[in-house]
C-alpha cells in the first residue's frame, strides 16, 4: 500500500547510501525540539533551590559580649542550631593536651577557631552522626565524658574543642564559616 | 484499530520486543499516535488543536505542580506566597506567568477545537461520545480555572468566588445551604481557599483521565476530516506518524511562539489589575469581571434582567448552564446527514453568525452592566439559543446541501494546493448554491 | 422528538430573553440617559515614556535610586512597601554596605520582641527585613489619616490600569475642581479633587508640593514633574522587579522558537512531500472521477 512506502520514505537513505539533505532537516528539527525541552527543564529544576528570601538569612550576626567564660549560647543559623562557646583557659588547655594522632577526625583547637580568638568555639549544634542536637550548650546539661557536648540520641561524646571522641559520630562538629565583625560581634555565614 | 489496513506493530529490536511481550505499551502508543493509526490525509490546520490542547494541559499540570511547592493556601499568606514566587523563588515569575497565561491558551485552543467540531460536524454519528466527553472536559476545565483564579486571594479572586458561588444561591429552596456548603462558611474564607486548592490540584488529573476516554472513543471510528466523508479505502488515509506528528510539531512551534510572546512580553494583559490587591471582604471592586474565557457565559448570565414567572437571577443561572448543556444534545438536534459545513451553504452562513455572536457576547461580558451593553447581550443571547435550538433543527430538515465528493482522496486532489490552508470556505466547493 | 423539545426550549429562552430586551429597550427609550459624573470628569492616565516600556525596556538604575529617595523622603511616612526587602535595593545599584546602612538607619524600626522582657518592641532593620510599615495596623493607619487608608505601594503599579503612568498622572493631576462639577461630587472636608482618581476625590493631600522638594545627589533637577516620574519608575520596579530578567529571557526564547518553528515547518513540508507526490498518480485524479464531480456540480446548479 502506498501509505507504507511513505512512512519508509522518511527514513530511506539516498541511493549513494549517505543521509540525504531532506533527512538532515528532519533530524535538525527533532534535535531543536530536544534542545528546547532540555532548556525548559532548567527553570523547572532550578526553582527548587533556596529562594532569595531564604538566602538572605544565610548570614547572621551574633553578639557574644554577654557570654561569660565557661558559658555557651544556642542560636539559629540557616534554620539549624549554632553553638557559640566561650572556653575557659582550663578547657583550652584540655583541648590542646590531646594529641591529634589519637583522634578519629584529627584537628587541633587552633584549626577550629580563629587566630587570636582561641577562646571562642563556634560550631553547628548538629551531631555528625544522624543530625540530633547535642547537649552541653545550656547550663546544667550533660557535657559528656570529655566536658564538651554529648549527643543523647546515640551516645556521641565531643570534647571541649567540639571534636568527636567516643560514640558513633564520624566527624567533629562542623565549624561554619564566620568572622569577627568586631571584638564582640561575629558574622556567621561569611568567610573571614 | 478500526481500519483493516492499519500497519500492525512490529518491534524494531529485541528490547522493544521483550517489553511489548510483557507490557504492550509500545503497541498501544504505536496504534494510538504512531504509524499504526491511519488518519484521513486531508486534515487541515484546525485538526492541530486537539494536540495543542493536550500540550496546554501538560504545561498547566507541570507548572501547577511546581507552583504548589511554593504556594500556601492560607488566608493572607496565600497572596504573599504568590508574591514570594514572583520575587524570591528562582524563575518563579516565569512559572507563575506561564501558569496564568497557560490557562488562557488552554481555553483559546480548546475553543478553536470546539468551533472546528461545530463547523465540520465532528459531533455527528458515530462520534457523539467523542463530542460529549469533550464537553465534559470543557466543564471540568471551567471548574478548574475558576477555582485556580481564587487561589492568589486577590480582590478578583475573592469577589469572583463570592459571585459565582452566589449563582448557586439562586436555586429555589436549597440555594442558600448549597452555597454555604460550597464555601464552607457564609463568605469565601479559609475553608473555601483550602478546598479550592485541593480540587484545583485534583481536577486536572480527572481531565487527563477523560482525555484518555475522549481519544479512545475517537480511535474507534477514526478522525473526521474537512469533507466529512468517511474513510473508504487505504488511499484516503496516511499514517499518523510521521505525517501528522510532523504537522503537529509545526503547530506546537507556532503555539509555543505565541505563548512565549504573551508570557514574556504581556503577562498581565489578559489578567485584571484588581487581582494585585489583596482580598478585602469589606470593599467590592468597581467592576467585577471573570477571566476572558468566561465572558460569553457571563454575558448570558447578566442578560436576564426582568422577572418572568421565575426570578431574573434564576433565569440567568439556568440560561448560563443551558448554554453549555444544550451542546450535549447537538448530535440529535442537528440531523443533517452531511457533516462538513463545506457542503452546507446555509449552515455555514449561520455558523459564522454564531462565531460573530459569541465574539459579541464575549465583548459585552467584559463590559460593565450598563446600557447599551445589556441590550446587546440580550440580542446576542437570543441568537445563541435560537441558533442551536431553533435554527439548527429546522435547517437540518430543510437545507439543500451540496454534492459530496466520492471519497477523501478525490477531494484532496481537487483542493490539493490548499491542503495546508485553514478551513477553506470557497476553494474546495463553491459557496452558495443559488 | 429531541428536535421538537429543543425547539420548544429554545423558544422559551428566546421569549424570556426577548422580554428582558423589550423591557430594556422601553426603559432606554423612555428614561433620559444620565451620564455619570465619573464618566464625564474622569481622565485616563497621561502618556509617559518610561525606559522600561516596550519589549526591550530596562530600568534606569539612576532613576530608580532617585525614586527610592522620593519614596524615603515623601511617601514612606504614610505608605508601607511591605513586599519589598531592603536587600532588594542591591538590584537597583546600591552595594551591600549601602544597603546595610539604609536598613540600619531606616526611619521606622522593625517590630520585634524585647529579648529580656518578651514585650513587643522594635529593633533596627537588617538587609533581610522587609520595609517596615509606618502604622501598627489598619486601625492605626486610618486613625492617623482622617479614616482613609494609605495603600501599600509594593504592587500599586500592577494593581492599577496602566500603573506607572497612573501614579505619575495622579501625583501631577491635583487641581481645583471645575466650575461645572455637580455639588455632590465636590471634594468634601479632607478630600482633594483629582480627575485621575477613580471617584475624582482623593483623601491623599498633594504629596508633591513643588520643584526642589527633594535634593538629588546625581545632579538631576528635581522638578515636580521629574520627581513624579522617578517615584513612578521606582514603584514600577517594586511591583515587577523581575521585568529585566523577563525581557532578556523572552528574547532568547522567542528567537529560539522562531528558529525551531521554521525548522519544524521545513521538516513538515519535507515529510509530506513524498505523500503528495504519490497521490497524484492514484485514482482520484483520474479524468473519469473529475468528470463525475463536475457533472454532480452542474446537477446541483453550482457554477465552478
Amino acid at each position: 500500500m502506498a501509505t507504507v512506502e511513505h512512512s519508509d520514505g522518511m527514513l530511506a537513505t539516498a541511493p549513494d547510501g549517505g543521509v540525504r539533505r531532506r533527512d538532515f532537516i528532519n533530524i535538525a528539527a527533532v534535535s531543536a525540539a530536544g534542545v528546547g525541552a532540555a532548556a525548559t527543564l532548567y527553570p523547572l529544576i532550578n526553582q527548587m533551590n533556596p529562594a532569595a528570601d531564604t538566602l538572605a538569612l544565610a548570614s547572621i550576626e551574633v553578639d557574644v559580649s554577654a557570654i561569660q567564660p565557661g558559658q555557651a549560647i544556642k542560636t539559629i543559623f540557616r534554620k539549624q542550631p549554632l553553638f557559640v562557646r566561650h572556653l575557659t583557659p582550663a578547657e583550652i588547655q584540655a583541648a590542646n593536651a590531646v594529641s591529634t594522632g589519637e583522634l578519629r577526625d584529627p584537628q587541633t583547637l587552633a584549626e577550629r577557631t580563629q587566630e587570636g580568638k582561641a577562646e571562642w568555639l563556634v560550631t553547628m549544634g548538629v551531631c555528625t552522626h544522624l543530625g540530633c542536637v547535642p547537649l552541653g550548650a545550656a547550663e546544667g546539661e550533660n557535657k559528656g565524658a570529655f566536658g564538651g557536648y554529648f549527643c543523647p540520641c546515640h551516645g556521641s561524646h565531643y570534647d571541649t574543642a567540639g571534636r568527636i571522641r567516643k560514640g558513633p559520630a564520624p566527624k567533629n562538629l562542623e565549624v561554619p564559616a564566620y568572622k569577627f565583625a568586631s571584638d564582640t560581634v561575629i558574622t556567621v555565614g561569611e568567610v573571614a | 484499530m478500526s481500519f483493516p489496513w492499519a500497519e500492525p506493530y512490529q518491534p524494531k529490536n529485541g528490547l522493544t520486543r521483550w517489553f511489548d511481550e510483557r507490557l504492550p505499551l509500545p503497541r498501544l502508543v504505536y496504534g494510538a499516535i504512531g504509524g499504526g493509526y491511519p488518519v484521513p490525509r486531508n486534515l487541515n490546520y484546525f485538526w492541530n488543536f486537539g494536540v495543542l490542547a493536550g500540550l496546554a494541559l501538560t504545561v498547566q499540570i507541570v507548572t501547577g505542580i511546581i507552583l504548589a511547592m511554593h504556594y500556601v493556601p492560607y488566608g493572607d499568606a496565600a497572596f504573599l506566597s504568590v508574591e514570594r514566587i514572583m520575587r524570591d523563588v528562582p524563575q518563579g515569575w516565569l512559572l507563575r506567568y506561564a501558569h496564568a497565561n497557560g490557562a488562557s491558551f488552554f481555553f483559546m485552543v480548546t475553543y478553536i477545537h470546539i468551533f472546528r467540531g461545530l463547523y465540520y460536524g465532528s459531533y455527528k454519528a458515530p462520534r457523539e461520545l467523542v463530542w460529549m466527553l469533550g464537553l465534559v472536559i470543557l466543564l471540568l476545565m471551567m471548574a478548574t480555572a475558576f477555582m485556580g483564579y481564587v487561589l492568589p486571594w486577590g480582590q478578583m479572586s475573592f469577589w469572583g468566588a463570592k459571585v459565582i458561588t452566589g449563582l448557586f444561591g439562586a436555586i429555589p429552596f436549597v440555594g442558600e445551604p448549597v452555597q454555604q456548603w460550597l464555601l464552607g462558611g457564609f463568605a469565601p474564607d479559609q475553608p473555601t481557599l483550602n478546598r479550592f486548592f485541593s480540587l484545583h490540584y485534583l481536577l486536572p488529573f480527572v481531565i487527563a483521565g477523560v482525555i484518555v476516554l475522549h481519544i479512545w472513543a475517537l480511535h474507534i471510528p477514526g478522525s473526521s476530516n474537512p469533507t466529512g466523508v468517511e474513510v473508504k479505502s487505504a488511499q484516503d488515509t496516511i499514517p499518523f506518524h510521521p505525517f501528522y506528528t510532523a504537522k503537529d510539531g509545526f503547530g506546537v512551534g507556532v503555539f509555543m511562539l505565541l505563548f512565549a510572546l504573551l508570557t514574556f512580553y504581556a503577562p498581565n494583559y489578559l489578567g485584571h489589575a484588581d487581582n494585585y490587591i489583596p482580598a478585602n471582604p469589606l470593599s467590592t471592586p468597581a467592576h467585577i469581571v471573570p477571566e476572558w474565557y468566561f465572558w460569553p457565559f457571563y454575558a448570558i448570565l447578566r442578560a436576564f434582567t426582568v422577572d418572568f414567572i421565575l426570578p431574573a437571577k434564576l433565569w440567568g443561572v439556568i440560561a448560563m448552564f443551558a448554554a453549555i448543556l444544550l451542546l450535549f444534545f447537538l448530535p440529535w438536534i442537528d440531523r443533517s446527514p452531511v457533516r462538513s459545513g463545506n457542503y452546507r451553504p446555509r449552515f455555514r452562513q449561520f455558523f459564522w453568525i454564531l462565531i460573530l455572536d459569541l465574539l459579541v457576547l464575549g465583548y459585552v461580558g467584559g463590559q460593565p452592566a450598563e446600557e447599551p451593553f445589556v441590550m446587546i447581550s440580550q440580542l446576542a443571547t437570543i441568537y445563541y439559543f435560537a441558533h442551536f435550538l431553533i435554527i439548527l433543527p429546522i435547517l437540518s430538515a430543510v437545507e439543500r446541501t451540496l454534492p459530496l465528493p466520492n471519497s477523501i482522496s478525490e477531494s484532496v486532489l481537487h483542493g490539493e494546493d490548499k491542503e495546508a490552508a485553514p478551513a477553506d470556505l470557497s476553494g474546495l466547493r463553491p459557496a452558495a448554491a443559488e | 422528538m429531541v428536535r421538537l423539545i429543543a425547539f420548544l426550549v429554545g423558544l422559551g429562552f428566546v421569549v424570556v430573553a426577548g422580554w428582558s430586551l423589550g423591557n430594556g429597550v422601553v426603559a432606554y427609550a423612555t428614561q433620559p440617559q444620565e451620564e455619570s459624573v465619573e464618566h464625564r470628569f474622569h481622565l485616563s492616565p497621561k502618556h509617559v515614556d518610561f525606559s522600561f516600556n516596550g519589549p526591550f525596556g530596562k530600568y534606569d538604575r539612576q532613576q530608580l535610586q532617585r525614586g527610592f529617595q522620593v519614596f524615603k523622603e515623601v511617601c514612606a511616612s504614610c505608605h508601607s512597601l511591605s513586599l519589598v526587602a531592603f536587600r532588594n535595593l542591591e538590584e537597583i545599584g546600591y552595594n551591600e554596605a549601602e544597603v546595610k546602612a539604609i536598613s540600619n538607619q531606616w526611619q521606622i524600626e522593625v517590630p520585634s520582641v524585647d529579648p529580656k522582657t518578651g514585650e513587643a518592641s522594635t529593633r533596627k532593620g537588617t538587609p533581610a527585613d522587609h520595609f517596615p510599615s509606618p502604622y501598627l495596623n489598619e486601625v492605626a493607619a486610618r486613625a492617623a489619616n482622617n479614616n482613609a487608608l494609605p495603600p501599600d505601594l509594593s504592587l500599586i503599579t500592577k494593581a492599577r490600569h496602566d500603573g506607572p503612568a497612573y501614579v505619575y498622572s495622579l501625583l501631577t493631576g491635583y487641581r481645583n475642581p471645575p466650575a461645572d462639577l455637580p455639588a455632590d461630587s465636590r471634594p468634601g472636608e479632607g478630600l482633594h479633587y483629582n480627575p485621575y482618581f477613580a471617584n475624582l476625590n482623593i483623601a491623599m493631600p498633594p504629596p508633591l508640593t513643588g520643584d526642589g522638594q527633594v535634593t538629588y545627589a546625581d545632579g538631576t533637577k528635581p522638578t515636580q514633574d521629574q520627581v513624579a516620574k522617578d517615584i513612578s519608575a521606582f514603584l514600577a520596579w517594586t511591583a515587577e522587579p523581575r521585568l529585566e530578567n523577563r525581557h532578556r529571557a523572552g528574547l532568547a526564547v522567542v528567537l529560539f522558537l522562531l528558529f525551531a518553528t521554521v525548522l519544524s515547518y521545513l521538516a513538515y513540508q519535507n515529510v509530506w512531500h513524498t505523500a503528495k507526490r504519490k497521490v497524484r498518480h492514484t485514482g482520484p485524479l483520474d479524468p473519469e472521477n473529475m468528470a463525475k464531480r463536475d457533472a454532480a456540480n452542474r446537477e446541483a446548479g453550482v457554477n465552478l
